[in-house]
């Protein structure tokens, strides 16, 4: 597998001691990653481990109760999610949040808001700049839909799709964020093997094409194994293991946190 | 006699159906020269209908009061379209805001024809300072991080209340220049030509709508972090409030003029049907333009599914403060044309209970459709107010009361047959977004193939 990153790789995320309370439950504690350019790296867990509570507070729709998360050298602790999103940060949801009652396309030009190059005023007059960017933006996101294989049924109400599509249009829409570092909350959740495959090739590509950096939660250690360069595994809001997929599935640490005590060489 | 006047009734309701979608349609066509026309030639025939030709007229003084009420009903129903329709904020307090306006507006020509100019120049400079102050602190705080909404709150609070000391103390100084050229109702002064006195009143609109936004952007600012329904409850509690001011304007407010609970009287009439047209055809363009720009994108997308509007880098607080404050100026500008159509203001008129009309005309016209709401408060005026009126008023002098079980009876029907309301989310010629994909797109080669 050709890796875009190496050690000498800029770091773009840093995440140190993130811990977060839910009462006196500890959703996440002392949670540590740490992402280079480019690199595709998993965050792997049982139910309830809080891998999408790291994602909630990277995003800022939770604030971390201690804790740093450094973006491009940046402290992006307290922020406004829709600030952070607009600094490159952008994500997919686990039970996928699209916006259900417009169409492919308007979801998608939603995503351009924070850089669609005009003024409130200027579309409040219609003036030919809103024209010229308006086009502009149209056209980008056919081309992003396109990408996709998503550009025939622009007009459809995205709530009509089916499941596989909403998918598609969830990390077209994301993408169209314009992001650094993207972050994908289960994206193989109810898909069916050949769809899995599919996923996982448009990934890849997804990474090659805008030079991202990815950070992935998935369920299914097929996808995983299959694509990421390094693993992270969660147990209770601890990171237990890291490591390549290689060492990942041998660690007796993991087995353990996914199939139990007493089981062994089970994986 | 009476199926006469039931046809008579009928052709009108489908007429001015027919007027509205030719108007938009007109206004959809690409040249300029056609929109141009179309919006005088829609001016032209209704104020032709309404001019006394050889003692001949088209719509009599009955039919020029329901169209200036309809249009009123237009601006205040579009902006809460705006809020409740296209933003998702279940708002009552809509009314309160026209209340607002009415109340605004007629102070500030009532005053001008009594040879006082303290009502125009307070609420003119308190528009003035009153905006650039709370745009000044909106600019400063975004300086800081994970600021708390009521801290932000007080802010603004004291820097309204500051401007508004000062805009009523500038106003107190500044009217003896003006006060010897106003003159008194029996001599009017040169500022009071009907001609100066229609431009008051096209001030004292616009300026009634800036107050009415200025106050819901307060009122908003901390209410809006409220989830929908306590966020209805705190709107119509803030309608409450208003119309509880109003029956109290003379006594715990200084405004005599108002008269509290015996209503105000005295109101120029100064509403022409240009006045209407020209500010309900302001609202319904300047709320199509909002709509189909990035920015209405945000504001449905806020309705649509709030956490990935934020995770889309959209400001969510933000959009929602925007789609309340404009709705409510909305609010305040159809208020004040009311105002000086009806010419007596009384509290009554803005009781709570009313204020759910708007709301019943959103929803019959098709939440999130402009088309719907339009023709929905045309029809609701003339259906109601004009012809079952009437009609039932020539069975009894009791028999009108039986409109307001009529009305609720077609209401559940509708609900039941067409639930997303009459129109939709349909939307006719002009108020249909600008359209960018003009060709078939060909089917572009698959950016990745390896991925099918």
């Amino acid at each position: 597998m050709e890796t875009s990153a190496t050690s000498t790789s800029p770091t773009v995320l840093e995440i140190r001691g993130l811990t977060k309370f839910f009462g006196g439950l500890a959703a996440v504690r002392n949670f540590d990653l740490t992402l280079k350019h480019g690199e595709l790296v998993g965050l792997i867990g049982p139910n309830g481990a809080g891998k999408t509570t790291v994602f909630n507070m990277i995003t800022g729709l939770y604030v971390p109760t201690s804790g740093e998360i450094f973006f491009n050298g940046t402290n992006i602790v307290g922020l406004e999610p829709h600030e952070i999103t607009r600094m490159g940060i952008a994500r997919t949801f686990q039970n996928i949040r699209l916006f259900p009652n417009l169409t492919v396309l308007d979801n998608v030009r939603i995503a351009y808001h924070p850089h669609c190059g005009y003024t409130l005023s200027d579309g409040l007059l219609r003036t030919s700049r809103f024209n010229i960017k308006e086009k502009e933006l149209t056209e980008q996101a056919l081309d992003f839909l396109s990408i996709f294989q998503l550009d025939r049924i622009y007009n459809e109400t995205a709530k009509n799709l089916p499941y596989g599509e909403q998918r598609r249009v969830e990390i077209a829409r994301a993408l169209a964020c314009n992001p650094k570092l993207l972050l994908l909350d289960e994206p193989a959740a109810g898909m069916n093997p050949r769809e899995i495959i599919e996923l996982m090739d448009l990934i890849h590509f997804i990474r090659e094409r805008f030079n991202l950096t990815i950070l992935l939660i998935e369920h299914q250690m097929r996808v995983v194994m299959g694509i990421c360069e390094w693993i992270t595994v969660m147990d209770f809001g601890q990171v237990i293991a890291r490591g390549t997929p290689k060492e990942i599935q041998e660690n007796p640490l993991v087995i353990e946190a996914y199939l139990g005590k007493g089981v062994t060489h089970a994986a | 006699m009476e199926l006469g006047f039931l046809l008579g009734s009928l052709v009108k309701i489908i007429a001015i159906i027919a007027y509205l979608y030719g108007l938009m349609w007109l206004l959809a066509r690409p040249s300029i020269w056609i929109k141009i026309a179309g919006l005088v030639g829609a001016f032209g025939i209704v104020q032709l209908a309404l001019t006394d030709i050889n003692g001949f007229r088209l719509l009599n003084n009955f039919d020029s009061g329901l169209l200036f009420q309809a249009s009123a009903m237009t601006m205040v129903a579009l902006g809460l379209n705006l809020i409740y329709g296209f933003n998702g904020q279940f708002s009552l307090g809509q009314w309160g805001f026209y209340g607002i306006g009415a109340y605004a507006a007629a102070d500030i020509t009532y005053r001008w024809i009594n040879g006082d100019a303290r009502g125009l120049l307070v609420l003119g400079l308190g528009a003035l300072i009153g905006t650039l102050t709370l745009l000044g602190i909106n600019k400063w705080l975004q300086r800081f991080r994970g600021i708390p909404v009521l801290s932000s709150f007080t802010l603004y609070l004291i820097g309204a209340l500051i401007t508004g000391a000062a805009a009523v103390y500038l106003g107190n100084q500044l009217n003896p220049l003006l006060t010897p050229l106003l003159g008194s109702v029996a001599e009017p002064g040169p500022l009071n030509s009907p001609v100066a006195q229609q431009v008051i009143y096209f001030l004292a609109v616009i300026l009634a709508g800036i107050f009415a936004a200025q106050i819901s952007f307060l009122f908003g600012l901390p209410v809006l972090t409220l989830g929908s329904d306590y966020f209805g409850i705190a709107t119509l509690g803030f309608t409450i409030v208003v119309n509880t001011l109003m029956i109290n304007s003379d006594t715990i407010l200084p405004f005599p003029e108002m008269k509290g609970g015996r209503g105000m009287i005295g109101i120029p009439k100064l509403t022409t049907w240009f006045s209407a047209f020209f500010f309900m055809m302001a609202v319904i363009i300047i709320m199509r333009n909002l709509v189909h720009s990035s920015t209405g994108r945000s504001i449905v997308a806020v309705r649509e599914d709030e956490i990935a509007a934020k995770a889309m880098g959209i400001d969510v607080a933000g959009a929602k403060l925007m789609s309340f404050v404009v709705g409510s100026f909305f609010a305040g500008i159809g208020g004040a044309v009311y105002a000086h159509y009806i010419g007596f203001l009384s509290p009554g008129t803005f009781n709570f209970l009313a204020g759910f009309n708007p709301l019943i005309i959103v929803v019959f016209g098709g939440l999130g459709s402009m088309t719907g709401t339009i023709a929905a408060s045309f029809g609701w005026i003339f259906f109601l107010e004009g012809m079952l009126r009437v009609l039932l008023s020539q069975m009894g002098t009791e028999a009108p009361t039986w409109r307001f079980v009529l009305y609720p009876i077609t209401l559940l029907l509708l609900m039941l047959i067409r639930p997303q309301g009459l129109f939709g989310s349909i939307e006719w010629g002009f108020l249909k977004g600008p359209e960018f994909i003009t060709a078939p797109r060909q089917q572009p080669e698959p950016a990745h193939k390896s991925a099918i």
